[in-house]
Order: C-alpha cells, then structure tokens, then sequence
C-alpha cells in the first residue's frame, strides 16, 4: 500500500464487481469520525491490490492537500484510480469528497483562494505543474454535477456545445451522428429524439442530468466525475444512471461521489471511504 | 401568562386586531401602489388631450414652419432616431462589456472603484453631462453636431447598461459556468457561449429601459446637437431633436406654437411607452 496511512482513515473496498465487502482498519485505536472537528478534512485510501489485475492505473495521487484560504480542506489524500472502472467514493457530509473530486480537473481553479499541494497525475502527467493547459485537461476529464445544469439552450444544442466549442467535428452530418451517439449513451436519445430543438429546461429532472451525462460524454473525455449524480433523482431515474455507468466503464474512467451506500455497492468496482483526520 | 392564553400569539395582538390591522395596511399599500398608475394616467391623459387636437399626418412629417404657417416635426422625429441610433452604436457596446467585467472579473479594488464611478455618473444631472460632451467635442470641432449629442446620450446611458448588465449576468447561475468550464471551454467562450445568452434577456431589458430614458433627455442636447430647422442626418451638424423642439416650442410666446408642444410631447411619450411595450414583450424568455 502506497505511502503512509493517513490518520483516521479506514478501508472499504470491493473485492469483486457489484460485490461490496466492508473491511475495518486491521489494527487501530483511532475512532474512525472525529466529526467533532473543525472544518472537513478527508483522507481516503483503497486497497490497490482488489483491482482487477489487467487494468492500469488511470489516475494517481499522492499527498495531496488541499486548501480554502487558510482552512484545509483535503490532508494527504493518496489514492490510485484503475482505468475503465468505477470508483465510488463515500463518506460524511462536507468530509471533502467533492472538492477531491474537483481537484481531478482542477475545477476548484474557479474559486478565489484555494491551494492544492501535492501530485494529482494522470497517465503520469502531474496536473498541477505549472503551464498544464487546464482548459485541455478538462476536455480529457469530464463532470457531471450534482444539480443538473443544462444550458438555456435547446437539446440538441447542450450536447453539441462542447463538440463545437473544441472543434471536434466537421460538418453537420458529423455533429448530428456525435449528439446522436452521446444521447443514445446517455439512455436518453429515444425519449428526446423528437424533440431535439426544443428547450433543455423543458426535461424532467431525470432526463436532464441524463442530458448533462450526454453532453459530457459526447466529448469523449477518457476520465468521467460525477458528483452525486442521482442525489435528486427518483429511483427509476437513479437505476437508469446506474445501470448506464455499467455501459460507460467499458470506455471511460469512471469516478462517482455518492453518499448511498447500496448505490455505492452496486455500480462501483471500488470503494473508497473518506473519514475525518482530526 | 396571561397574555399568551387570551390572544393566540403572545405579541399580535387579538385575532380580531390582527385582522384589522392587515385590512388597513393592505389597503394603504394598494392605495400607494395605486397612486403610482394614477400619476402616469393622468399625465398621459392631459398631455393626450393637450395635444392631440394638433396631431394630423403633416404635422408628423413637416419641418417647422413660422408661425401661422403650420408646420411639423418630422425632423424632431429623425433627429431623435439619429441621436438615439448614436448613442446607442457608442453606449451599449461599451456598458455591455463594461457589466460583463464587473460580473465576471469585477470582485476587486478595480471593480469596487468602477462600481462605484460608474452608480455615482448615473447621478450626475443630465446638463453636466452636456456641458462635458461640448467641452470634448463642441468646442474643439467649433460646431454644434449629432455627434456631439449622441455622445452625450450615450454617456447617460452607459452606467445604466453596465450596473444593469452586471446584474444580469451574476443573476446566471454558476453552475452553468462549471458546466461549460467542464466541457473543455475556455473562459471568453463560457462568457460569449453560455453567459450572455442567459443574461440576454435582461440585458436588453436594461439596455433599452437605458433607450427610454435618455429618448426624454433635453439638456445634455441643447448645447451639443442644438437644433436644426430641416431634415439632416449628417453626423458633424446641428440635429433637431423632439425634446429640444418642445422645449423651443413651449418658451415661446405663440399659442400655435405652445399647442405643437404638446402635440410633440405625446409623441414623445408614445414613443417612449412604445419602446417600453416593445422590450417586455421581445424579451419575454423564450427558454
């Protein structure tokens, strides 16, 4: 196991697919909550060795700590994300998980005063050295929020959005095959086939964070961040998104923050289990 | 004690009082809301009846005339459109960037000190602004011009659309920011791409309240575009304007004139109202 464990965290991890094994820290005298603390602070860590054995490491990071002004938010977070599988993340309210998240893509760059230390690198490239193109590495790694955020646009218009604005396709006929594709990923293509120049706000709830998937995928990003995805979804709503990352991890990376524990369960191939440190 | 058994809240009073107490408030809140319509109804009322005795097709399209001889204010009516075309082209453009700065990368000393220029320029009187656009454009050119005045429009205009314009677009939430930031956009793109398309309604709600507003400006003109007896719209020249007309018209002593005054105000007004009709109903939201 990489690097030093971090105080009061322990290990959940799934030995197989759709398994879910819980396994306690093996020797510890450190509570596992200390929620009495002051501000988050997380500290996560998974057992590498339960990934199956022929996929690589997509994403690994070490040390990594992290900052809202002056309030730590993330203390030395190491942890490695294998290619092409879920990892779920899970763990109390406001203990860090989404601002981990959102340091994958450096989306925390958008607020003011907060600092990341420490190495967050995919395929081996460190994220945060100076002169990474951000804008580039966030077409590479993907996001769907937690709130749906669809554009005021019309439906076909939020999927193609990215394919326009990273000139990825040329001509119409390509545009319309990608936004097709990325629909039809998202589950979502046979319910707004008809209705695709209509308003994105005019969904239900379901199908836009499913129309929020569509637009994400629809760049083909090698990394897919999903921030409670199904958090305020009913459960027909939540079983579609699931049952659709089982489809998307044969092609994308898939990293979920999720505070059910039978969701949890059932989509991830790994669990990882943020904690309180002190 | 004993108040909390009697009345069903300790401090409101019996039921009966509260119910009173909200009829009279209500009724003096309808009342001063009432006032507000009834202010503008009689104005356009009076000015209406005032004015439309006067109104016939060649007084819309006729140059002004001597006294006795009719005339009309066909020129006032151009000119107005030519001003307020300037000052739009020169003003908007400029208020419009200017909120997208202030919303977008405004939370600094910089944004504070235009925050605060640009909502104490809104409160300058309209006469400075004028005396300003005469001493930069008027005095130099040695000519009064339609320039002059548009630029003096637009002056007015310009904190009105950027304070309006910073409103909207941090009404956008930031989530959609994200959204787009997460796609891969770079940031001028998320603002041209996603942000002013959800602001656009409300900005040009406040860009063309902005138009209203300085379409019944006088003062700023009368020393920058002047007037100007026929039709014109060369920009370097004096350039007739209804406001300006109405002000000439109403200082003179002749009663056919003081009657073409108000017939010209209620154009005025009519114009202003229509551009005010015309906003809420073009930008309704459409998604």
């Amino acid at each position: 196991m990489p690097g030093a464990r971090p105080n009061g965290a322990f290990d959940l991890s799934s030995a197989t697919a759709h398994g879910f094994a819980m396994s306690m820290p093996t020797s510890t005298t450190a509570p596992a909550f200390h929620l009495g603390g002051k501000r988050s602070a997380a500290a996560a860590e998974t057992a590498a060795a339960n990934a199956a054995p022929e996929t690589s490491i997509k994403i690994s990071v070490r040390e990594l700590n992290f900052f809202y002004g002056r309030s730590q938010a993330l203390h030395n977070i190491m942890i490695d994300v294998p290619e092409r599988r879920v990892m779920a993340f899970i763990g109390p309210s406001g203990c860090g998980k989404s601002t981990f998240l959102r340091t994958l893509n450096r989306m925390n760059d958008t607020i003011a005063g907060t600092r990341a230390e420490g190495q967050v690198e995919i395929d081996g490239r460190d994220i945060y050295t100076p002169g990474t193109d951000v804008v580039e590495l966030r077409r590479k790694v993907g996001m769907v929020f937690q709130k749906s955020n669809p554009f005021p646009k019309s439906i076909f218009d939020n999927v193609a959005y990215g394919l326009r604005i990273n000139r990825m396709v040329s001509g119409k006929d390509e545009l319309h095959n990608r936004v097709q594709e990325a629909l039809e990923n998202a589950a979502l293509w046979s319910e707004v086939k008809d209705r695709l120049k209509s308003s994105a706000l005019g969904l239900s709830g379901g199908q836009q964070q499913r129309l929020c998937i569509a637009r994400a995928l629809a760049v083909r990003p090698e990394v897919l961040l999903m921030d409670e995805p199904a958090s305020a979804l009913d459960p027909i709503a939540t079983q579609k998104i699931e049952e659709l990352m089982f489809e998307l991890k044969k092609q994308f990376t898939i990293v979920i923050v999720t505070h059910n524990m039978q969701q949890a369960a059932r989509v991830s191939d790994q669990t990882a289990f943020f904690g309180w440190a002190n | 004690m004993r108040a909390m058994n009697e009345s069903e809240s300790p401090r409101g009073g019996s039921r009966k009082s509260r119910q009173f107490v909200s009829t009279v408030m209500t009724t003096i809140t309808a009342l001063c809301a009432l006032f507000a319509v009834f202010v503008l109804v009689i104005i356009i009322g009076y000015i209406a009846m005032q004015g439309v005795s006067s109104l016939s097709l060649q007084f819309l399209t006729d140059i002004p005339k001597p006294v006795g001889e009719g005339g009309g204010i066909g020129n006032a009516i151009l000119g107005t459109f030519v001003l307020l075309g300037l000052a739009s082209a020169l003003g908007m453009p400029a208020g419009i960037a200017a909120g997208v700065y202030l919303a977008e990368f405004g939370d600094n000393w910089f944004g504070r000190i235009v925050r605060f220029v640009a909502d104490t320029l809104t409160g300058v009187p309209s006469i400075v602004v004028g005396v300003f656009a005469y001493t930069l454009i008027v005095l130099p050119m040695k000519q009064f011009s339609a320039f002059a005045g548009g630029l003096a429009l637009a002056i007015i205009m310009f904190p009105i659309v950027a304070r309006t314009t910073e409103e909207m677009i941090r009404l956008v939430p930031n989530s959609l920011r994200e959204g787009a930031l997460a796609l891969g956009a770079p940031q001028w793109r998320v603002i041209t791409g996603v942000v002013l398309p959800a602001a656009a309604s409300g900005i040009a709600t406040g860009a063309m309240l902005a138009v209203a507003r300085v379409t019944g400006e006088t003062a700023p003109l009368l020393f920058t575009a002047l007037n100007y007896k026929f039709f014109s719209y060369h920009l370097d020249q004096p350039i007739a304007s209804l406001t300006v007309q109405i002000y000439n018209y109403a200082i003179s002593p002749y009663d056919e004139w003081h009657a073409q005054a108000w017939a010209a105000t209620l154009v005025l007004m009519v114009i202003i109202l229509t551009i005010n009709i015309a906003v809420r109903t073009l930008t309704r939201k459409k998604f």
